[in-house]
């Protein structure tokens, strides 16, 4: 296994504050990993340095052998690094299709705006959209915009996926229907770095998973290890809760 | 949705007709008028490009149609043909733009707006200092088109309508292919643009050349027609906010919005300046606030059906009414 995508001490100050310190790691291809850490770690800062929306302060990633530390972000989209956005971001005047028409036009490379739509009804019906495929953007709900913003970036035909939080604010139901998607998405060959607060999703659909926390990385290893790692639980409960719950943990 | 854009193209092609006939048709009041619809028809498609189309509030068109006004009158001035120094006009406004786009268009929204008006006043400022070669604030002559009034204004109404079509065509094909395409996705969501593969820099940038091009040509046709040039009346400021209000009044964004806008606008206006000369700005302000109250997507994009069902049930209503109080 290669690595698809590596990050070597990748740092991005805002003003004062050192939104991601000194992050290095590497997805190798084929590769489900995820991203965990509390609110505020960084997690989003580290899509966003990835893909050139805030380009990192200092450091170096490479994607497919290339350094892209600088590039923009149409230019990480068009190499076939895709992300979706933890807030939704569909163009809300436009139907279903057209959003991601639009990404399969100038994120991949059709020979048409046709061509292009064909290859959007393909996205559509692959994330379970086809039903709505004409209907505008802004009136879906919001599994549906969830699943639009993975149909976009999947028209780009990506080879590395970043998705932010695309689980948040469903319910149990849309999480099993989303985790056999993203399955789907995997089996297509294509490299995720999954960011997800749900432990649930973690222990499902990862082999790995970096932990986050002020901006560094603390930790990385196996789903099952990370649950149980102190550096974790403390991260996320605060030590002295982490004390406690180890103890209630071990008591059984 | 093609038969729609059909339509669309052979609604315009009766207009520019209609437009055309009004040299051998009417009389000389009523060409000038002509030429004033063709003129602002074509500035507000221009601008429907980048205001309407990318969603970016430009108020630069004073800027393109005067720096066209001066190129064209100084190029015809050291001895160019005018079609010639029509063309170099449109090429010269188009190089400025594309220079001043790649400044202006890291701004966004309001801060575009500002930018873009600011962009007016330091061309006039160029100009106005630039005395040795514009003749500065006491204008410059230009030399006139030969041939009897009534020929002159027939020549200039064709050339402004062949300005029009232009700007019209460009329209359409901008609305068919991928640069539409992306300039709409950067008027609905930039960051989203950018993010599924769109260069938004140059695709911003071509959509304000391609609306600066027109206007720089219409300005040098008009300093040919007129004969004399000042920086006051070439940057007006007026020309500036008229513009963009007549492409929202008809629909920005629409193919056919800024020419039911512009040709609106002028109407108006013209019915206004002869019977209310001194309230002629208070009712163009009165247009701008209409527009944003009870107009918000101009004319073109007013529910037609809908209204014409109200009228229609409401005359029905009354009828219905007399017949039940006569009973
Ligand atoms: N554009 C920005 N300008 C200034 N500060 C920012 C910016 N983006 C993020 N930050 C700061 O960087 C830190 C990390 O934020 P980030 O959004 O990456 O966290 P996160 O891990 O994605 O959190 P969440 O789980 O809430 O989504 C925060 O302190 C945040 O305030
Ligand atoms: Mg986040």
């Amino acid at each position: 296994m290669s690595a698809i995508l590596e990050l070597s001490n990748v740092s991005r100050q805002f003003g004062g504050i050192k939104a991601l310190n000194d992050v290095s790691f590497s997805l190798h291809e084929g590769e489900i990993v995820a991203l965990i850490g509390p609110n505020g770690a960084g997690k989003t800062t580290l899509v966003n340095a990835i893909t050139g929306v805030h380009s990192p302060s200092s450091g170096k990633v490479v994607f497919k052998g290339e350094d892209v530390t600088k590039q923009k972000p149409f230019q990480a989209a068009r190499r076939g690094l895709a992300r979706t956005f933890q807030i939704v971001q569909p163009f809300p005047r436009m139907t279903v299709v057209e959003n991601v028409a639009a990404s399969a036009l100038f994120g991949g490379n059709p020979e048409s705006i046709a061509a292009a739509r064909d290859r959007a009804m393909e996205e559509l019906e692959f994330v379970g959209l086809g039903h709505v495929a004409e209907t505008p953007a802004s009136s879906l709900t919001l599994p549906n915009r969830k699943r639009l913003e993975l149909a976009k970036s999947l028209a780009m035909g990506p080879k590395v996926l970043l998705l932010d939080e695309v689980n948040a604010g469903l319910n149990a139901t849309e999480i099993d229907v989303a985790l056999d998607l993203i399955r789907r998405i995997a089996a297509r060959g294509v490299s995720i770095l999954i960011i997800e607060h749900l432990m649930k999703v973690v222990l499902s659909l990862s082999s790995r998973v970096l932990v986050l926390h002020h901006g560094e990385l603390i930790a990385e290893g196996p789903p099952q290890e990370m649950v149980h790692d102190r550096k974790v639980i403390e991260a996320y409960l605060g030590p002295k809760f982490a004390e406690r719950f180890q103890k209630e943990m071990a008591d059984g | 949705m093609s038969r729609k854009s059909n339509l669309t193209l052979i609604v315009m092609g009766l207009w520019v007709l209609a437009l055309a006939l009004a040299p051998s048709l009417l009389g000389n009041y009523e060409v000038r008028i002509a030429i004033s619809i063709a003129m602002f028809t074509a500035l507000a498609l221009s601008w429907n490009i980048i205001g309407g189309f990318t969603g970016y509030p430009s108020f630069s068109t004073a800027a393109f149609y005067g720096i066209g006004c001066y190129v064209g009158a100084l190029a015809q001035r050291s001895g160019v043909p005018a079609a010639l120094a029509w063309v170099a006009a449109a090429a010269f406004v188009g190089g400025v733009s594309f220079a001043l786009g790649a400044i202006v268009l890291r701004l966004k929204g309001h801060y575009f707006a500002i930018g873009s008006i600011a962009l007016v006043d330091i061309s006039r400022l160029v100009i106005s200092s630039w005395g040795s070669v514009t003749g500065g604030g006491n204008g410059l002559n230009v030399p006139l088109l030969e041939g009897r009034p009534p020929e002159v204004s027939a020549l200039v109404l064709y050339v402004m309508l062949g300005i029009m079509v232009l700007a019209f065509v460009t329209n359409v094909i901008v609305d068919r292919t991928r640069l539409g395409f992306g300039l709409r996705c950067i008027d609905q969501n930039e960051d989203a643009a950018d993010m599924v593969g769109i260069d938004t820099t140059r695709y911003k940038i071509a959509a304000f050349v391609l609306s600066a091009i027109f206007p720089g040509a219409v300005g040098a046709v008009y300093a040919s027609w007129v004969g004399y040039i000042d920086p006051t009346d070439s940057f007006d400021i007026l020309t500036t906010v008229k513009v963009p209000v007549m492409a929202m009044l008809g629909g920005a964004g629409t193919l056919l919005g800024p020419v039911v806008g512009a040709f609106s606008f002028v109407m108006l206006e013209e019915i206004f300046w002869a019977n209310f000369l001194e309230w002629n700005r208070a009712i163009m302000g009165a247009i701008v606030v209409v527009l944003i109250f009870f107009l918000p997507g101009g004319i073109l994009r007013l529910d037609w059906k809908r209204i014409l069902r109200r009228l229609s049930d409401r005359s029905k209503a009354r009828s219905t009414d007399k017949g039940s109080a006569k009973e």
